[in-house]
């Protein structure tokens, strides 16, 4: 048992307890250690200004991830190593070819958003396979809000950047594995603070006895969420559980069962093998919160806190996954769409934690198709996501039906009557039409600033039409997306 | 003219005015070294303060227990209106109806009611939300519907402009038609929220650094506040993290509370706005209903025009005079109306106090005249563009705004006559409707508009402004002056403006800070008037220490005056070329001045809203855009494919910049028109408090095709610096063709017979609806 958590701040290594479980890598770093380049700009994971780049140790490969510093807990550094906007310039004092290219191109106006967008341009150059296209860009870029530039300059500055060798960081890549691999002892960790403590659990069985000794504590995975508890609840949480560092939990396997996702999997781990299955759940996940988020985030976490608005949970109820539940030594299954009890509950018994969730093998013959609607196309939450599983048989009709919204009710939910009214049907639009009027019986959607439950209601009704659309041959070739990255899905 | 304003350009130091340079802070805002307020080295025991806000949207205050938050450990104090010294006001217009703490009563949702003033910002934030306030509701107006029902209080005078005889023009016209056009609010989110840090000094002196567009308006509120006269209190700022008119006023308020805080407490105080804090209590862009009536002929000749132009100004006065003024100075936008009435109705309600935000609602009356235009276009069955230049000002005659200004500088029919060529407008246009035919679900629209601007502000007094510039005997240069920077480039041009004249690269000319320690009673850096107004002050006092170091090189090497020049590589002294550190040296030891202040007025600009008379504006600023849209049937969802702008930034002082001011300018205004959409709920509670319920425009929502120039060869026919148009506001307009092409888009569903009437913002939900009811129209 450890009582401190260990990382390095740039190359400087950094052993700290004693703090509050809540206090955030942001005010750490602008509060105690002054480093006021990495700005507070919205303090809840939305405008990127307080980008920081996260680099991890997995198996033999160094993994360098951006990240919003206002809603990651301190102790989520912990065998990891943080650099921010200070520590991109060379020894020389040379700007990293990020910053020249902003500098160039005159990315930057106000420039409070820019060292937030440095970070995350500096993150997307050591990405492999980093792509010039601008749609791959948008996607990188889509968790920094700038308010002067209009993106066009710094998309610029973004390609001019990729085509330079490469950083001052990357002469450090040895120095760094050495330095995580001998930070990494493999010890459970328990700081206790002044406002509370928090357990890093060093395995799943760790965390089993943790929880079940004290079921009223806050488990955390990625932070993406309880963070905002904290930053804009101003929630004090006595006892925090890692979920997100346990290594045993932090797994992508395929089982017999369907792809299987640990607790500890964040979306952009998780989008991959998620969109290898299913290209259009990949599709959204792309859309789902930001590069920063993502990286951050969990799949079961989503799931977890059992919002009616979270994208991942319909997508997977239509895919029909199951979700695995530990409650100490006790282990159980059930159909991820059975979880969602009601508004706020869920069917998880004291003690009991998300261990994993499984995306079956689609069956041959399946056609899935999910659509995010929101106002904004980027990192913007969902007024309705519809996620659409069809079996087809061999004569050509409707086997099964799956379908699930999210936005359209307290929990996310199946469309029942609609599903119903597919069934066994030949898929035409006579067959649409019936299942359009069954889905009036599905929801009865609220309204509220993200839109109406006429809106919801609308939308909903017409994204069958989309699905008819896009599977029925007579309509091959009609547009109907403009969401989208055409390498990424059915668009 | 004089010689400094027409310099052949091959003569200018490279990055001198007129040429690009990057952004004077851009090695600094890319490294983290940039400081804005937060940023700033904390004094020893700062102290930190944070606000409590009502939770009424109108309200008598019963009792307030502030008990709890006393006793929260970490709290110093909690003070409230009865703990300021001098005047609990602070309206930007001496109005006095705009409390700086309430007192007695609440007149919106999200009102400062007292401060928490804590040893940390969290311990304060937690801690106010422990007071109880006990409120004895009223009744609340919170829309421009409400606020006509309950009888139309206005926080400001009305205004009438009038040319001819509307009621006649519109009798005698062939054809008329009426209709009415909403056009949304818009927040600000400057990414640096509000933010300030005071520091009380000896005997009363108060230094505030404040993220204020209007350091002189913040050091008066703050002197007031404190009951001390402005000479013990100075405000300084070096940037700020974006404003686009959002600090013009509203920073005053932080930066008297930390003020406050530090007065009562002996020591420095910071106030920075939590985003969500920000969001409820500061104004934003004034949202409009626009009533229009509009005769015309079948040629598409627009011969009388009648509009009311209504406005939620929110709960007190604060800039929505000029706001609303300016809204109607711009509904004709480009366009000569033969006989035309504007009305304001500047409308009272409980919802934050709406404020500046770039256009100042010049952008909402644009809006509007595109919408006649466009009701016009589809009442004759003509391109909306051809009305456009059938309508637009002429340069002999047709040149008479309804203000009574004469348009001396007509050029809007040229810019997009010019820019439907080079991204033919004419071919797309056509091609989209032919495409439109074989795809049900996607349709594409597109639309080109002009945007006139007029410059200066349109309070006369404001157009004023001062410059301090001190050359030292190393040959290097200070430049301060009244503006302030917010990301515009201000300060860069500033300092182009020292080295063009002076001959000097980069290097050797500082900006510093600004302060109103330095340059006094200065003018908001607004109304797209930073560069014009302050770039000529700084020249004066350029050219004041050029005549002194002229006159002394003559004397001392015995060459004539005018053989003295400054170049590029030196200072042509009859012969010889002497360095500029030399020369400065030399007239150092002879007791020459090397330090001078400058100060500008605009000349010309006259207005009297008595009679709806004058020349409010020095010149006007032209450009067009024309963008291309694609809209989704089924969702409403709605994508911008392709924007092409040609913008007048008369002789360009960067063009660089400029570029920078236009890219930016239209994406924040197709935001405005397409996804920013403002909430309340039915408590007055604004709902969209924060990025993750308003969303601004993201990379992804740029256009993908982005085509921006500025016109060539069009000098400013006025004498301004350089020759060169404002560039801050102008380019905002530019959204307005993303507007319209949606609405083009839509247009196809009734093929092109009937106008769409869609209103702002045309968020997914808006274009959804607005086609359910054409397919009801039609259906009728």
């Amino acid at each position: 048992m450890r009582e401190s958590i260990r990382f390095y701040l740039g190359n400087v290594r950094h052993e700290v307890s004693g703090f509050s479980p809540t206090r955030t890598v942001l005010d750490w770093l602008r509060e105690d250690r002054r480093r006021t380049g990495t700005k507070e700009g919205c303090n809840e994971g939305d405008c990127g200004a307080c980008t920081v780049l996260v680099v991890r140790l997995e198996g033999d490969t160094l993994v360098w991830r951006a990240v919003n510093a206002c809603i990651q807990f301190l102790w989520m550094l912990d065998g990891a190593q943080l650099f921010t906007v200070e520590d991109l310039r060379s020894p020389d004092g040379a700007l990293n070819p990020v910053q020249q290219a902003m500098v160039d191109l005159h990315g930057a106006q106000c420039g409070f958003c820019t060292p937030g967008f440095v970070m995350s341009m500096v993150a997307y150059c050591k990405t492999p396979g980093a792509s010039m296209e601008d749609e791959a860009i948008n996607t990188a870029l889509a968790g920094n809000l700038c308010r002067c530039t209009g993106y066009a300059p710094i998309v610029r500055a973004m390609k001019q950047a990729l085509t330079k060798p490469g950083d001052a960081l990357d002469t450090q890549t040895e120095a760094i594995k050495i330095r995580l691999k001998a930070l990494a002892d493999g010890q459970t960790v328990e700081i206790a603070g002044p406002e509370g403590r928090v357990t890093l659990p060093a395995s799943a069985d760790a965390l089993a006895a943790a929880y079940q000794a004290d079921p009223q504590a806050t488990l955390v995975a990625g932070a993406t969420d309880v963070g905002l508890w904290v930053t804009k609840g101003l929630r004090t949480l006595p006892h925090l559980i890692s979920v997100g560092l346990v290594p045993d939990l932090h797994k992508i396997e395929s089982t017999p069962e369907g792809l299987r996702i640990g607790a500890a999997v964040t979306y952009t781990e998780a989008k991959e093998p998620i969109a290898a299955l299913l290209p259009d759940a990949g599709e959204i996940i792309r859309r789902i919160g930001s590069t920063q988020v993502r990286n951050a985030g969990t799949v079961c976490g989503n799931i977890g806190n059992g919002s009616p608005i979270g994208d991942g949970p319909p997508l997977l109820i239509a895919a029909g996954a199951v979700l695995k539940l530990r409650c100490g030594e006790a282990h159980r299954s059930l159909p991820l769409e059975e979880y969602f009890l009601a508004y706020g509950k869920q069917d998880r018994q004291p003690g009991e934690f998300i261990e994993s969730v499984v995306i079956p093998q689609p069956q041959p013959g399946t056609v899935f198709r999910a659509y995010k609607i929101s106002k904004r196309f980027d990192q913007d939450i969902s007024a309705v996501l519809g996620a659409f599983s069809l079996v087809f048989d061999d004569a050509g009709r409707i086997a099964t039906a799956r379908i699930a919204f999210g936005g359209m009710a307290a929990t996310p939910k199946r469309a029942h009557a609609t599903e119903a009214a597919l069934q066994g049907q030949f898929w035409t639009e006579t067959t649409v039409k019936a299942a359009q009027d069954a889905m009036k019986a599905d929801f009865a959607p609220i309204s509220d600033m993200r839109s109406s439950a006429w809106y919801r209601q609308t939308v909903a009704v017409n994204l069958l039409t989309r699905l008819f659309v896009e599977t029925a041959p007579e309509h091959t070739g009609t547009e109907t997306r403009l969401a989208g990255w055409k390498e990424q899905a059915h668009v | 003219m004089s010689e400094a304003l027409t310099k052949p350009t091959a003569q200018i130091v490279p990055g001198g005015a007129s040429k690009s340079l990057r952004h004077e802070s851009a090695r600094m805002h890319v490294s983290g070294s940039a400081a804005y307020i937060d940023d700033l080295p904390e004094p020893q025991g700062l102290l930190h303060v944070v606000p409590g806000l009502s939770t009424k949207a109108h309200a008598r205050i019963v009792s307030m227990d502030l008990e709890a938050v006393r006793a929260v450990p970490g709290v110093v104090c909690v003070l409230t209106a009865a703990d300021i010294p001098g005047d609990n006001q602070v309206s930007a217009v001496g109005k006095g109806d705009e409390p700086l703490l309430a007192d007695g009563e609440v007149s919106f949702y999200g009102q400062p009611i007292f401060i928490v003033v804590a040893e940390s910002r969290g311990v304060a934030r937690r801690a106010a939300k422990l007071a109880k306030i006990e409120y004895e509701e009223r009744s609340a107006v919170l829309n421009i519907a409400q606020a006509r029902e309950a009888g139309g209080v206005l926080v400001w005078r009305p205004l009438v402009m009038s040319r001819g005889d509307v009621e006649t023009g519109l009798a005698a016209a062939p054809r008329r038609l009426s209709g009415q056009v909403t056009v949304g609010g818009q927040e600000h989110f400057y990414l640096e929220g509000q933010a300030a840090l005071a520091q009380p000094g000896e005997e009363g002196e108060m230094r505030v650094w404040s993220s204020t567009q209007h350091p002189t308006e913040t050091q008066h509120m703050v002197a007031h506040c404190l009951h001390v006269r402005s000479n013990l209190v100075t405000v300084e700022v070096r940037r700020m993290g974006g404003a686009f008119g959002g600090k013009e006023s509203q920073a005053n308020t932080p930066a008297c509370l930390a003020a406050i805080a530090a007065h009562v407490t002996g020591q420095a105080a910071k106030m920075r706005l939590d985003r969500d804090d920000d969001m409820m209590m500061t104004g934003k862009r004034h949202d409009f209903v626009i009533d229009y009536e509009v005769g015309f002929d079948d040629a598409g000749s627009i011969l009388a025009v009648d509009m009311a132009l209504a406005a939620r100004c929110g709960w007190a006065a604060d800039l929505s005079g000029p706001v609303v003024d300016r809204a109607l100075f711009h509904a004709d936008n480009a366009y000569f109306y033969p006989d035309v009435r504007f009305k304001s109705e500047p409308l009272k309600t409980n919802t934050q106090s709406n404020t500046a935000y770039r256009g100042f609602g010049g952008p909402q009356g644009i809006v509007a005249a595109e919408r006649v235009i466009e009701e016009v276009a589809f009442a004759t069955g003509l391109d909306p563009l051809d009305v456009r230049v059938r309508n637009v000002y002429g340069t002999g005659t047709r040149n008479i705004t309804p203000y009574h200004m004469t348009v001396e500088d007509s050029i809007a029919a040229e810019i997009m006559t010019q820019l439907a060529g080079r991204c033919d407008y004419r071919q797309r246009r056509q091609a989209l409707r032919g495409a439109n035919k074989s795809s049900p679900f996607i349709k594409r629209g597109i639309a080109l508009t002009p945007v006139k601007f007029g410059i200066s502000f349109t309070a006369t007094h404001y157009n004023q402004a001062g410059a301090l510039v001190h050359v030292y005997t190393d040959g290097s240069v200070q430049v301060n002056h009244g503006g302030t920077e917010m990301g515009q480039g201000l300060h860069t041009k500033m300092v182009q403006i020292a080295m063009r004249e002076f001959g000097l690269t980069e290097d050797r000319v500082r900006i510093t800070a600004t302060t109103t320690g330095k340059v006094p009673n200065t003018s908001a850096t607004a109304a797209s008037s930073g560069a014009d107004l302050n770039g000529m002050a700084v020249l004066d006092a350029v050219q004041k220490i050029k005549a002194r170091l002229v006159s002394f090189a003559a004397e001392h090497w015995q060459v004539p005056e005018e053989s003295v020049q400054f170049l590029p590589d030196g200072v042509q002294v009859g012969e010889q070329i002497i360095s500029f550190p030399e020369l400065t040296k030399a007239a150092y030891f002879a007791r020459v001045s090397l330090s001078a202040n400058g100060f500008y007025k605009t000349p010309k600009i006259s207005w009297n809203p008595a009679t709806g008379r004058g020349r409010p504006f020095y010149y006007f600023a032209y450009g067009a855009a024309c963008a291309e849209v694609a809209i989704d049937l089924l969702t409403g969802e709605n994508r911008i494919e392709r924007v092409d702008i040609l913008h007048d930034a008369g002789q360009s002082l960067n063009p660089a910049i400029d570029i920078g001011q236009i890219e930016g300018g239209f994406v924040q205004g197709a935001g405005w028109l397409t996804m920013e959409e403002l909430v309340w709920d039915d408590t007055g509670r604004l709902r969209t408090h924060a990025p993750s319920t308003y969303k601004i425009p993201a990379c992804s929502d740029r256009p993908r095709i982005f085509n921006v120039a500025l016109l060539e060869n069009s000098p400013n026919q006025e004498a301004t610096i350089f020759r060169s148009k404002a560039v801050g506001e102008p380019p905002f307009v530019h959204g307005v063709a993303v507007l319209q092409a949606i609405s083009d888009a839509l247009a196809s569903l009734n093929d092109y017979q009937t106008c769409p009437q869609l209103d702002a913002p045309a968020t997914p939900e808006q274009i959804l609806r607005t086609a359910e009811r054409m397919r009801q129209q039609a259906a009728h």
